[in-house]
């Protein structure tokens, strides 16, 4: 299949059409804005829906009302958008619909900047809004995975009612890359009798809801949620291993921090230090088998984030505290340079070699 | 023998929670018999508010969305661009879709999305027992103005006919009142057009029903009918504020 030259943010737009979305919404926020921009000119010519909403707000509220049609439906925005959203995504997942939402995160906290950032890790991998859920988390470090994950995401969220999250960073949308696109009706789809389309007077009606006044009902309907975030944790974990067959140290890192992470574990290597790398593809469910397997033989994990340390939490859940865990970290838009792994892998072998 | 009177098919059998003497019921009424005289159950999808009226997602025989506080304009846009062919009404009170739902509520009057909205204006915040409602009328007595509502201090209470009105978009922008037989006739004309606009293909339609309650009002269900109409309607005035179809066929 031929490739194409494509920016990130774009790569995302074309492989939603062609996994079926046809209805977009978003509200203008830099530096995702290319999405709405593409979307605005294919929609029309497909038959789909463009709609620049009034709000981050209206925005996630017009796609629950898509995905209670049980049609494919997205929303794309950058931080301070996102924090907007998450009452519509505590909703989504209180009522079981599946959507994508994307977040090409910027640095924060408030307005703070449009360079890149990954400080949103809290936020997506721990719901985010209010209540008990998880969104599926998946993580591009590539403009061929903000394709890929796209609809994978649209896949997921379907066949476990569930909404998904592309979290992304201003890297990835903006840079790009050469990209394979998926085949036009990409991703499998569900049936989803629950949807509200008409009962065409032939069935009982069915109801969109996430409020449950009985706290015996709530409680079931959390657990039933919870079992089903078993399943998805248990099947959908993804994870690239990069040289940890041997390595004494490991790097852990996603999306564009992964990417400068593996010059320094080659240049690591150059220099006879044994590093390796876990790159997390999928945040939420995180990958914790794999850290777990690795501090059984490591001396110890460092987390590179573009966050002041917010995946390095989960790294020490998944190793049970029992090997050093070093953060290794730019924040405010800053990224982290391969020259700064490299000392934080030297430092961790035990001083330049 | 004759049937002379039953529920509407667009009813449930669910048992309504309303307080004694309150109108939601009436105008669960008009909005299911209109679905019924139009005989569009089948087709039909109906987005519930947070508020008194959360439940009727229970009682409407439709399918139904129950919403966030406010957006349900915002959730009937998503379902009506998926699916152009059904119709879709939202039925929100003041504090819904005057209050934390403005925003949603001008924007769709202004995109003229071809949706039929109910908005049920009792002038406070009933399921949350009493608070001013942006529709609290100055000088009414509510949990959260317990000396009145200050206009000097919280502002006046806000026309939303009004304030629709000066949108160039809307279809139609009708006050109506359940308080008395001919009223309620009335508005069970207004809300069967406010549907038969949708089904036209017309846009935007917006009935106002000046609403009672008598629990939060602290007043008998009769005293709050008579409330209507003493101090409610003077402020709210019913009548028709837009109807582009008509004024284009002058």
């Amino acid at each position: 299949m031929s490739k194409v030259l494509m920016k990130g943010n774009e790569a995302i737009a074309e492989a939603a059409i062609r996994a079926g979305c046809r209805h977009y919404f978003g509200y203008p926020i830099t530096p995702q804005t290319e999405i709405a921009a593409y979307m605005a000119k294919r929609m029309p010519k497909i038959g789909g829906t463009f709609l620049q909403a009034e709000s981050e707000i209206s925005a996630i509220n017009m796609v629950y009302g898509v995905s209670s049609a049980g049609l494919r439906v997205m929303t794309s925005s950058s931080s301070p958008g996102v924090s907007l959203k998450q009452e519509g995504i505590s909703y989504l997942a209180g009522s079981d619909l599946p959507a994508l939402i994307v977040n090409v995160q910027r640095g924060g906290p408030g307005l703070g900047g449009i360079q890149p950032s990954q400080s949103d890790y809290y936020q997506a991998t721990k719901g985010g809004g209010h209540g008990d859920y998880h969104l599926i988390v998946l993580a591009p470090a590539s403009v061929q995975e903000m394709a890929d994950f796209t609809v994978k995401a649209f896949e997921l969220a379907d066949k476990y009612r569930m909404p998904a999250m592309l979290l992304a960073d201003g890297t990835m949308g903006q840079m790009m890359e050469p990209v394979v696109l998926p085949a036009e009706n990409s991703g499998k789809t569900y049936e989803k009798p629950w949807a509200v389309r008409g009962t065409e007077n032939k069935r009982e009606h069915n109801i969109i809801n996430s409020l449950y006044l009985v706290p015996e009902q709530l409680e079931v309907k959390n657990l039933e949620r919870y079992e089903r975030y078993k399943e998805v944790e248990k099947n959908e974990t993804l994870v690239e291993e990069y040289l940890t067959d041997d390595a004494d140290i490991c790097v852990v890192a996603f999306g564009i921090a992964a990417r400068v992470s593996k010059n320094a574990i080659n240049a690591a290597r150059e220099k006879g230090i044994k590093a390796g790398l876990i790159r997390p593809m999928t945040l939420w469910p995180f990958p914790s088998e794999a850290i777990a397997r690795a501090a059984e033989r490591v001396k110890g994990f460092i987390s590179v984030e573009l966050s002041m340390g917010q995946m390095i939490d989960d790294i020490r859940l998944a190793e049970s505290c029992k090997k050093p865990v070093v953060l290794c970290n730019r924040v405010g838009g800053m990224i982290p340079s391969p020259e700064q792994v490299l000392k934080a892998i030297e430092d961790m072998e035990g001083g330049e070699r | 023998m004759a049937v002379v009177f039953q529920k509407p098919k667009a009813l449930t059998d669910a048992p309504l929670h309303y307080c004694p003497g309150c109108t939601h019921g009436i105008i669960h009424r008009l909005v299911a018999e209109a679905i019924d005289d139009l005989g569009i159950l089948g087709k039909t999808v109906g987005i519930a508010p947070v508020g008194c009226a959360v439940m009727a997602y229970d009682y409407f025989a439709c399918d139904m969305v129950e919403a966030a506080h406010g957006r349900a304009p915002a959730v009937a846009t998503g379902l009506k661009r998926a699916m152009p062919d059904r119709i879709i009404f939202t039925y929100q009170g003041d504090g819904d879709l005057a209050s934390i739902g403005m925003a949603e509520t001008v924007h769709a009057a202004t995109r003229n999305e071809n949706i039929t909205v109910i908005f049920v204006n009792n002038a406070i915040y009933g399921m949350t027992g009493g608070q001013m409602a942006p529709t609290s009328l100055p000088g009414q007595v509510t949990q959260t103005s317990p000396y009145g509502r200050d206009v000097k201090t919280v502002g006046y209470p806000i026309k939303v006919c009004e304030l629709l009105s000066a949108l160039d978009a809307p279809e139609y922008i009708e006050r109506v009142a359940v308080n008395n037989v001919k009223n309620v006739l009335n508005a069970k004309r207004a809300i069967k057009k406010a549907f038969q606009n949708q089904i036209d293909g017309k846009g935007f339609s917006l009935i106002e029903v000046v609403s009672s309650c008598p629990t939060n009002w602290g007043m008998t269900p009769q005293k709050a009918l008579d409330w209507v109409e003493s101090d409610m309607i003077p402020y709210y005035p019913l009548g028709v504020y837009r109807d582009k179809s008509a004024k284009e066929a002058k």
